[in-house]
């Protein structure tokens, strides 16, 4: 029973103000973590004033220059029709940005919750939240994108609205197998017995058990769903020409790698950059919550 | 890192110089013609289809009264001989060759035709394209159900090799008409093997089923991949056929089409993507070719609502265009700028009048209609249907506005279906749209802008453009009726329903070896005309 | 255990119906019907066209039509492809699509797993970082760039491979890996940090002090807890995999059941739509089923209930 002591609810109150001290301590200490978030906050930082900064407009054409590459009045060169491509990117940025962040909020806060609460209530009720998960897999994204469209208009809220339907049911799955799972280790059982509360259960035990699956996973929905924004923007959902948008700028630099890499370089890097920073920053995280992983 | 990288590309580059043969390679030595023919046909029936992508193919298979000549489309004998038309230009007489016959062996004859035609204009069939017959005299009351009679409808086979059509008014264009799908020759008593011939979901179209008269027949079909037709023993004129084989590939993508282009696995190819044709033009411009082709690209304005509803507007968002610098640097495929709407030398037809690329006068328009430079003038919405290459033309002619009459436009982009409806129930102020003509004639692209006409859309009505139209169809005399057309686009260009934009081209990736492919304003290419010669010149391959 | 099998499948049942009738009235609601075109069809044919598929009878009659012929296993003729139903289609594409799917889940978990367990073996370490960057990378390129970076390097410059097509076992290659590649990404973070969640537990810490053999944890307690994640992920991921990939079918010219899925609600097939949609719905539900069976199997704490 060594793992009931670790966090013996003798202590609760203590714990859980120096539970999130003890974390923050250690994230400061993880040097990754700390580069990431700083690197982040720039990019966000540039993606918001940058854009005033580089001295060309995003929708400014030049017909006559076309896609021309990195050169010293155009950084990042140009697209197909001669904009500056530095100049959508940190525009870009800020549409992508908003999405990731957006689709973090939504899968975390749905579907770590609907998770955990079915995979610890089990029986009927877990089978009946599980179901409607299956359902709402299956039901056909394209058209639902489309209604949405149709009877909404464009809006940016339905940009989130829809990937917020979609985002969350992976994530659930996830928690709800972690929860259901943790719910026969001992130490829970030992909390139960110890007549804890199911609601402080769920909350003081089992999210910060599944924590790990989920800033992984979550670190993952980011950069899939800064693409999925270009499918939606396809569909007509989201973000309109001449703006541009991370996802956008990358398909239509796959399109044309072979003539104009530089189209497909600087998005990609910029959303592979934001995809590390986040990853080092989730294990910062995961580690510097992890309460058994402190008493090492 | 990087050299090393460079290092293992250039092994790589070497390790695939070897002289591997490719599909393209072999296709040539036994005559197998590798065809890109865009998405999966919908299906093989003439009278059901709608699409280009099954014209292509099932014109390897079926053959008409007339065919088209390689070089310049125009009417040449098919299965008839040669014909006969009345000098009042109301009925046509087809003699029928005696040698024409079907895949199973059974004469091509004059009935075949007439309950071919009949069952076009069967209500129940439900044939998007029966309206092609309407032409022909009680036609159009037969397919509406108004005439159950068929013996009434213009069609006669007094005998096996002969075959009568008559006309509801005399229709110059008529043989360019019948080299539409829907004019083509069906068995029917195959058809009736299978189900009822007069309803749809008819499995005759199914290899082993189809029956048909052309120089090719049915192979395989495998779904969402390839349709295989291979050189047919029965066809009249077999001897003078020398592909063995045609692949039909179904390929949606543009850039997954060149790349199999680039690696021998295609003859021929739709367009290629825009950004690929410089490429080809540098690298192998004898594998790149660019033709005219029978369309144009505009821009339809609801007249409907303020402020597009006064003229003076809509032309000076016409002539605020710069045509020339988006052919040149937008579209990029040797597209013609169109400053009228019918594409020039449309059947002897040019346009006379023009919409002129005008800044100045654009301007003053717009100050006259009230909006001196723009002020005071609300945002209107540009639609379009989501692809890269109308956005990147919405976003070209939305600086143009903006720059030379100082107006925003929003761009909005709708899903193909939704867009439709919208264009449909006039749910929009100005939206982006194309037409190719069904027919080589000035009629196919004018009488679109009738009042009630079907394809109208912008709500625009003029009441003696629909007289000119309708003399036109009226008329015998070539010269006068060119005439009446040039007089309804003069109406046309000075209303401005529409914003003409460009000329369509057709750009298409074709291997050296593909002889008597020629380049065609309705992109048809008779195949029995076509050949391949494994001696042509080989280039270099032009990834190399 | 069977007793729970059971239950699951004739859960199944409910789901289906739901899921047939809210797709239903969700494809009749968006705008444009099957026969909406550039060139519009005349008045006169489209009644006789409505009336041949009975669309002018009250949408109400034709949910019972539809629902009724979908009893008996019937999906009904496809609106776009005039002389196929909807059967047709999905047996002539599912077998393609099941065998890229096969082989890509292939990929994906011998190249993930492995990966995520060295990973998980000794953290924050060079075998740690490599293996992790590889996966980011994996996640970062999307399979539209991935896709035709590989056909540009091993089929156009090697000559290794054809650039598209679906006939040699060899146009199984560049596909799958694309394909797997997407997903052993996902696989390896997963299992990476499963993984890392049990090494920490105490059980594992107390066979450690044991003495077991570090390989015997690994493979004994380590590997089926610290899956457990990863087996959550697979369920709707094989899903997806087994009912094809737009993307990938499309860069490769693969006649799979992906471009019907996406096309199907383009052209508003309705019957199309439903069809593949509940058989992804059908797909969805077994595999959950068994990744719930195996979750159990892994962690035999768990009960069926």
């Amino acid at each position: 029973m060594t793992a009931a002591n670790s966090i013996a609810p003798s202590e609760p109150v203590e714990a859980g103000t120096s539970l999130w001290q003890d974390a923050w301590h250690r994230l400061q200490k993880n040097r990754a973590a700390v580069a990431s978030f700083v690197l982040l906050v720039g990019m966000t930082l540039a993606c918001l004033v940058g854009p005033w900064l580089t001295g060309q407009a995003y929708d400014a054409q030049n017909l006559a220059l076309s896609a021309t590459p990195p050169s010293a009045k155009h950084w990042l060169g140009t697209d197909a029709l001669g904009r500056d491509q530095l100049t959508r990117l940190l525009y870009g940025g800020r549409v992508s940005l908003m999405v990731g962040l957006a689709a973090t909020a939504v899968s975390l806060t749905i579907g770590v919750l609907y998770g955990a609460i079915s995979g610890y209530l089990g029986g009927k009720a877990d089978a009946v939240m599980m179901r409607l998960v299956d359902i709402l897999y299956s039901l056909p994204f394209t058209i639902f994108v489309i209604l949405l469209t149709v009877f909404f208009g464009r809006n940016i809220i339905l940009l989130f609205v829809a990937i917020g339907a979609v985002e969350w049911l992976t994530m659930a799955r996830i928690v709800r197998g972690q929860v259901a799972s943790l719910k026969r280790m001992e130490f829970v059982e030992a909390a139960h017995a110890l007549g804890l509360r199911k609601r402080r259960i769920i909350l003081r035990h089992m999210i910060p058990n599944v924590l790990g699956p989920v800033i992984v996973y979550t670190t993952l929905t980011v950069p899939a769903v800064m693409l999925l924004e270009a499918f939606l923007s396809f569909l007509g959902l989201g973000v309109q020409p001449p703006m541009s948008s991370w996802g956008s700028m990358i398909k239509d630099g796959a399109e044309k790698m072979e003539e104009f890499p530089w189209l497909l370089l600087a998005p990609g890097t910029a959303l592979a950059t934001t995809l590390f920073c986040l990853n080092f920053l989730g294990d910062g995280l995961r580690d510097a919550l992890d309460v058994r992983a402190s008493k090492d | 890192m990087k050299p090393a990288v460079l290092l293992l590309l250039a092994a790589l580059a070497l390790a695939g110089c070897g002289s591997r043969e490719t599909r393209v390679d072999i296709g040539n030595r036994e005559q197998v013609l590798h065809l890109g023919n865009g998405a999966e046909p919908q299906d093989l029936d003439p009278q059901l289809v709608t699409g280009v992508t099954e014209h292509h193919l099932i014109m390897s298979m079926l053959e008409g009264l007339v065919i088209e000549d390689p070089v310049d489309l125009h009417p040449i004998p098919g299965v008839a001989e040669r014909w006969e038309i009345s000098p009042d230009g109301l009925t046509y007489t087809f003699f029928l060759r005696k040698n024409a016959k079907w895949s199973n062996g059974e004469p091509v004859v004059a009935r075949d035709f007439l309950r071919s035609y009949q069952r076009i204009l069967t209500p129940s069939l439900a044939s998007q394209y029966a309206y092609m017959h309407h032409v022909v005299k009680n036609a159009q009351a037969y397919n509406e159900g108004k005439l159950k009679d068929f013996s009434q409808v213009g069609y006669q086979a007094p005998d096996d090799h002969t075959f009568v059509v008559t006309l509801e008014s005399p229709t110059p264009y008529l043989l360019s008409l019948m080299n539409h799908t829907s004019w083509w020759p069906v068995h029917v008593p195959t058809i009736e093997r299978h189900g009822s011939a007069y309803t749809r979901g008819n499995r005759w179209t199914r290899p082993g089923n189809f029956v048909g008269n052309g120089p090719f027949q049915l192979d395989q079909w495998r779904y969402n991949y390839a349709v295989t037709v291979k050189k047919s023993a029965t066809y009249w004129d077999a001897a003078n056929v020398r592909l063995n084989a045609i692949h039909f590939h179904a390929i949606e993508s543009q850039e997954t089409e060149e790349r199999a282009f680039r690696a021998g696995l295609l003859h021929a190819t739709q367009p290629p993507p825009i950004s690929k044709i410089e490429v080809y033009q540098r690298q192998s411009p004898d594998r790149i070719h660019i033709s005219p082709y029978l369309g144009v690209y505009f821009y339809r304005i609801n007249v409907t609502k303020p402020p597009l509803n006064d003229k003076r507007v809509r032309r000076a968002l016409c002539m605020a265009v710069d045509r020339e610098a988006m052919v040149k640097n937008v579209t990029r495929g040797g597209q013609l700028p169109a400053n009228h709407f019918t594409p020039p030398g449309t059947a002897g037809f040019d346009a006379r009048a023009r919409i002129p690329t005008d800044f100045e006068q654009a301007r003053r328009l717009l100050a006259e209609a009230g909006f001196p430079g723009g002020r005071g003038f609300p945002p209107i919405e540009l639609l379009y249907n989501t692809s890269e290459n109308h956005r990147l033309i919405a976003e070209a002619i939305q600086q143009m506005w903006k720059k030379h009459l100082g107006i925003d436009a929003r761009l909005v982009n709708q899903e193909w279906k939704v867009y439709l409806d919208s264009q449909k129930t006039l749910n929009y102020q100005v939206c982006r749209a194309g037409w190719i003509g069904d027919y080589v004639d000035p009629n196919s692209f004018l009488d679109m802008w009738l009042t009630d006409g079907g394809q109208n859309e912008t709500g625009w009505s003029n009441q003696e453009y629909d007289r000119l139209i309708r003399e036109a169809g009226r008329t015998i005399d070539q010269a006068k009726r060119l005439e009446l057309f040039q007089r309804a686009e003069e109406i046309l260009l000075d209303e401005s329903p529409v914003l003409p934009i460009y000329f369509y081209t057709r750009v298409a990736l074709i291997h050296p070896a593909l002889k008597g492919w020629h380049p065609t304003i309705l992109d048809n290419h008779p195949y029995k005309f076509v050949y391949l010669d494994p001696n042509a010149v080989m280039e270099k391959r032009a990834s190399n | 255990m069977f007793r729970f099998i059971a239950i699951r499948l004739l859960q199944t049942i409910p789901v289906l119906l739901i899921v047939a009738t809210v797709t239903f009235f969700m494809v009749r609601l968006a705008p444009g019907g099957p026969f909406s075109a550039e060139k519009k069809v005349p008045a006169e044919i489209l009644k006789h066209l409505e009336a041949y598929y009975g669309l002018n009878k009250p949408l109400w009659d034709q949910y019972t039509d539809y629902m009724s012929r979908l009893v008996r296993g019937d999906l009904g003729p496809s609106f776009k492809y005039e002389n196929r139903t909807v059967n047709e289609v999905i047996a002539s594409a599912f077998p393609v699509s099941l065998e890229l799917g096969f082989w890509s889940l292939l990929v994906a978990l011998a190249l993930g797993i492995p990966a995520g367990v060295i990973a998980a073996r000794h953290p924050n370490t060079l075998t740690d970082h490599v293996p992790m960057g590889l996966a980011m990378a994996g996640i970062c390129l999307p399979t539209f760039v991935l896709g035709p970076l590989l056909i540009l390097v091993f089929a156009l410059m090697a000559g290794w491979f054809n650039p598209m097509g679906w006939d040699s076992p060899r146009d199984r290659v560049l596909p799958a890996l694309v394909l797997g590649a997407h997903y052993a990404a996902y696989v390896a973070r997963l299992t990476r940090s499963g993984m890392l969640e049990i090494l920490n537990q105490d059980f594992i810490r107390t066979a450690r002090a044991k003495g077991a053999g570090s390989a015997r944890i690994l493979f004994r307690h380590a590997l089926r807890g610290g899956l457990l994640p990863t087996v959550s992920f697979l369920g709707p991921a094989t899903a997806g995999l087994l009912t094809g990939s737009f993307v990938i079918e499309t860069i490769f010219q693969i006649p799979g059941l992906g471009r019907y899925f996406v096309m199907a609600a383009f052209n508003r097939d309705y019957t199309l739509v439903l069809g593949t949609v509940l058989f992804y719905a059908t797909l969805i539900i077994l595999l959950n089923l068994i990744v719930d069976v195996v979750q159990v199997w892994l962690n035999p704490k768990l009960r069926f209930e």
